[in-house]
């Protein structure tokens, strides 16, 4: 009973510590040049340091099959040389001002980013708008790239029985819509994919007006606006890219697929079409989410992996924060001596649960606490917060962060069981499940 | 998901290495011994409502009985398993409520312990953090539950090539010194560890003057001395010895180990013993490792291997400096056929930097780097517990950071040779190859 008693308390005192803060003001300035680029800027003055990215609206969603990954492999050339810069500067100059820079590709975005002491973010400024319009895609350097990107899909993906799995059971999942495809594309079209694609990809998606500059740092917003003007402000506006019109239709009836490999231990998966963060019904989702799957008092670790010992790990990933509709992940991996018809069985059980009770108010406090904290302590990272500004501006707007705890915060029991009766049907499904070979 | 154009994971992290920019006296935190015997590090910092703590504990590798590896790990993570206040179920539950996070795991020299709370919730968090290492109660059928987990675990890790080379390499470089025990080893034990192999490691390793704590947060000084003299009141004091140390095999001619799967990449790892992190040839040896591969792109082996060759996604070598010496390695996954030109380049650059010294281009900018990225390396809370952490157990002093610069910019062409020549084998190393060995024809 004590136990009880305690978690009331402690609950009271979440609900009241927290309640003044609705309505979260980020603290961002937005501003949009002539040309169309829009600039997000944070201070943040507890570290001497600036992260500054740059994101543009373009990924795999936006490719055809016979070039997937022309995105991705786009990205890799973007650190290989401009007229003013050679090949390999790019990374060379950050380093040598003490800086780390990267890059990553998504199914909606693609993302430069460079982390500096604060007194030299003018490297940024400079390096990203010279690449903004001035990439060359040398042939050589290119082919040469080509294989770096065919060797990373061994890494990632070949020589991973459980990735390939999912990227088989991702595809089988779409059929009409270019999520169908993985962000690093099928080996056979990156071995397609020629040098004018990508310098044809690059001046259709590579332009201001396409482009979303977030800085988060330790900077005056109002010194820093007219450098962001001098460097990116003549860049002309590009054409409006082309729209990416494909809608997936309703699924009609579960889909499975079996993957056959040399592998340890099975693993099964299963996704279900979701609505995108732009969707009122994402917030039940992510609360839903952290009831399934947030820590180990979550329901899927506790039954699966702590009560039961069916599974090895488990857990759930609703992949929200895209331009569409996308999926929501059940998945778990196989204890030895247990079989994937078990563990499926098991994780079902967990999802009709939701449909028929309604969780317990202490589950749903708890799930709304820990994205709560998240969010808060999330604030400790510079990085961090540009990467989640960048994000939403790309997929959506950024201001739906806002309001992002309030609507968390209004989701209801009532909620949660009646999306999980929407979206958790056996015909939404696709399933995936890895049988491991010998050889 | 996301692709990152490479993975710059622990090149820079090198069980930690920092440099310095910051001209401000500041120091960046503040030692304290409190009165129970333990020894706090703090840094306050007021800006977000949250509180890190990170523990090291001397309950690593380094402690076990050679006979029972992989006793620290478990017994690290026994510790969440429920204690005399609280079963399993309710630690999990009282910190997933308040949205924290809290967590214990092994380790070679130290096994950690780490707690992240709101500033709200900083007394429940301490609370649970205390109980945990203070209570536990090692359940049989949660040990039980325990060691099926980590023999299902280790088994699905063989599924990973880049683990399975990593552990032929670890086995063979270290022999039997504590770090060198493997998930094999480890494996081969669990059938037999009893509940009292448990608890005698924990009562001989787990006490008061055993641990460092670091706290980085939304807390004043005497708040936190306060609540941590409470909290980890009446623990005991143990001054068990370390066991001896045994020494890293002495290899005299290169080994080499093939490990055939079907895949479609070779997974290498390639060096051999290297140094401690009090070794004094430390600042020189992060030098030349960061101009041959340790300095993502502007390093000679990403620069050869993967830039000019394009023969890999990702090239980088490690020196893992900790209390004993660790290991210079360089990992490479390059198709299977090109298994033998990334051997025969990689063996090509360490016999250079060897015998030509670097341009002073090469090391300038080097020296740029490790001495500008300073601030990067201390910008958010879990950075700057691991820092104090860092600092305290190898004695570095809390100006650190200000030193940091001098002792990196003193190395000399002349240092990189040397070290180059004193701590890298390339004619008596351990050479690690997981892949279709039928495709990969190795000549070695």
């Amino acid at each position: 009973m004590e136990y009880v008693k305690s978690v009331i308390l402690l609950f009271l005192y979440t609900v009241f510590v927290v309640t003044p803060a609705l309505g979260q003001d980020m603290k961002v300035t937005e501003k949009v040049l002539p040309n169309g680029l829009k600039v997000l800027l944070k201070e943040e003055h507890k570290a001497p340091v600036i992260t500054f990215q740059i994101w543009y609206k373009v990924g795999s969603r936006n490719e055809k099959l016979g070039t997937t990954g022309m995105s991705h492999l786009l990205e890799h050339m973007m650190f290989k040389g401009t007229k003013k810069y050679g090949p390999k500067t790019f990374s060379q100059t950050v380093m040598r001002n003490g800086g780390n820079d990267n890059a990553f590709t998504g199914k909606d975005y693609t993302a430069y980013f460079e982390n500096f002491a604060a007194d030299r973010i003018g490297i940024s400024l400079d390096l990203e708008s010279d690449r903004m319009q001035n990439l060359l895609i040398d042939p050589k350097e290119f082919l040469s790239e080509r294989e770096v990107v065919k060797e990373e899909r061994r890494m990632r993906t070949d020589d991973d029985p459980t990735s390939t799995m999912v990227e088989e059971m991702t595809a089988a999942a779409f059929i009409a819509h270019p999520y169908e495809w993985p962000v690093i594309g099928w080996m056979a079209d990156i071995n397609n994919i020629t040098r004018d694609d990508l310098y044809n990809h690059y001046h259709t998606y590579y332009a201001p007006n396409n482009a979303t500059i977030v800085m988060v740092g330790d900077f005056d917003t109002k010194a820093i606006l007219p450098q962001i003007e001098k460097y990116f402000g003549s860049i002309p506006r590009g054409p409006d890219v082309p729209r990416v019109a494909a809608v997936e239709p309703r699924q009609l009836g579960e889909r499975r697929i079996i993957v056959k490999k040399q592998a340890e231990l099975p693993a099964v998966f299963a996704g279900y079409h979701t609505p995108d963060l732009k969707d009122k019904d994402s917030y039940a989702l992510e609360a839903l989410q952290g009831i399934l799957s947030s820590g180990k008092s979550s329901r899927l670790y506790k039954s699966l992996v702590y009560e039961k010992q069916l599974a090895l790990y488990a857990g759930g990933d609703y992949d929200n924060i895209a331009n569409d509709p996308n999926l929501f992940y059940v998945y778990a991996g196989v204890m030895p001596g247990k079989t994937t018809e078990e563990v499926e069985k098991a994780l079902y059980a967990e999802i009709e649960k939701l449909k028929t009770t309604p969780v317990t108010d202490e589950e749903l406090q708890k799930a709304k606490n820990q994205i709560e904290a998240g969010f808060i302590m999330g604030q400790d990272s510079v990085f961090y917060q540009a990467m989640l500004l960048g994000q939403y501006e790309t997929v959506a707007n950024w201001k739906l962060l806002e309001k992002y705890l309030e609507n968390i915060r209004a989701v209801t029991k009532e909620d949660i069981q009646r999306v999980a009766k929407e979206y958790f049907s056996e015909d939404n499904r696709t399933v995936g499940i890895l049988v491991p070979t010998k050889n | 998901m996301k692709l990152t154009r490479y993975t710059l994971l622990i090149i820079l992290t090198v069980v930690c290495q920092f440099s310095q920019k910051a001209s401000a006296a500041e120091l960046i935190g503040k030692r304290i011994s409190l009165e129970n015997g333990m020894v706090l590090l703090l840094s306050e910092k007021h800006d977000i409502p949250m509180v890190m703590v990170n523990m090291a504990i001397k309950a690593g590798s380094t402690a076990e009985p050679e006979d029972k590896p992989g006793i620290a790990s478990i017994t690290a993570s026994l510790l969440m398993q429920g204690t005399s206040k609280r079963p399993a179920g309710r630690i999990n539950s009282e910190i997933d409520f308040i949205g924290g996070s809290l967590s214990v795991s092994g380790g070679n020299d130290f096994a950690s312990a780490s707690l992240r709370v709101l500033k709200k919730d900083l007394r429940t968090g301490l609370d649970l953090l205390s109980d945990v290492l203070m209570n536990p109660v090692f359940d049989q059928k949660e040990i039980d539950r325990k060691v099926k987990e980590i023999l299902a675990e280790i088994q699905r890790q063989k599924e990973d090539p880049d683990n399975v080379a990593g552990e032929a390499f670890t086995k063979a470089v270290y022999g039997r010194h504590a770090y060198g025990r493997t998930s094999d080893d480890v494996a081969a034990y669990l059938p037999k560890l009893t509940r009292q192999d448990v608890v005698n490691f924990y009562s001989e390793r787990y006490s008061l003057n055993s641990i460092i704590i670091a706290v980085v947060g939304d807390v004043n000084e005497k708040e936190i001395i306060g609540l941590l003299q409470e909290y980890f009141k009446g623990w005991k004091r143990s001054d068990q010895p370390l066991p001896a140390s045994i020494p890293p095999l002495v290899i005299e001619k290169t080994v080499v180990r093939k490990i055939d799967k079907n895949i479609t990449q070779a997974n290498i790892e390639l060096g051999n013993i290297g140094i401690s992190r009090e070794n004094p040839d430390y600042y020189a040896v992060i030098v030349m490792n960061y101009i041959l591969g340790g300095g993502g792109f502007s390093s000679r082996l990403m620069d050869n291997i993967r830039d000019n060759k394009g023969l890999a996604y990702d090239v980088h070598s490690v020196f893992s400096a900790q209390k004993e010496s660790g290991a210079f390695s360089v990992s490479i996954r390059t198709k299977n056929e090109s298994a033998n030109e990334v051997i025969a380049e990689t063996l090509k650059e360490i016999r250079k930097i060897q015998a030509e010294p670097v341009s002073d281009k090469e090391l300038a900018d080097a020296k740029a780097y490790l001495t500008g990225s300073f601030p990067l390396k201390m910008d958010t809370s879990a950075k700057i517990a691991g820092m104090l952490t860092f600092i305290e157990i190898y004695n570095l002093g809390l100006d650190y950071p200000q030193k940091y610069s001098a002792m990196i910019n003193a190395v000399t062409r002349e240092d990189i040779k040397r070290v180059a020549q004193k701590y890298l084998h390339p004619d008596s190393l351990v050479i690690v190859v997981v892949a279709n060995l039928e495709k990969a024809k190795l000549n070695y």
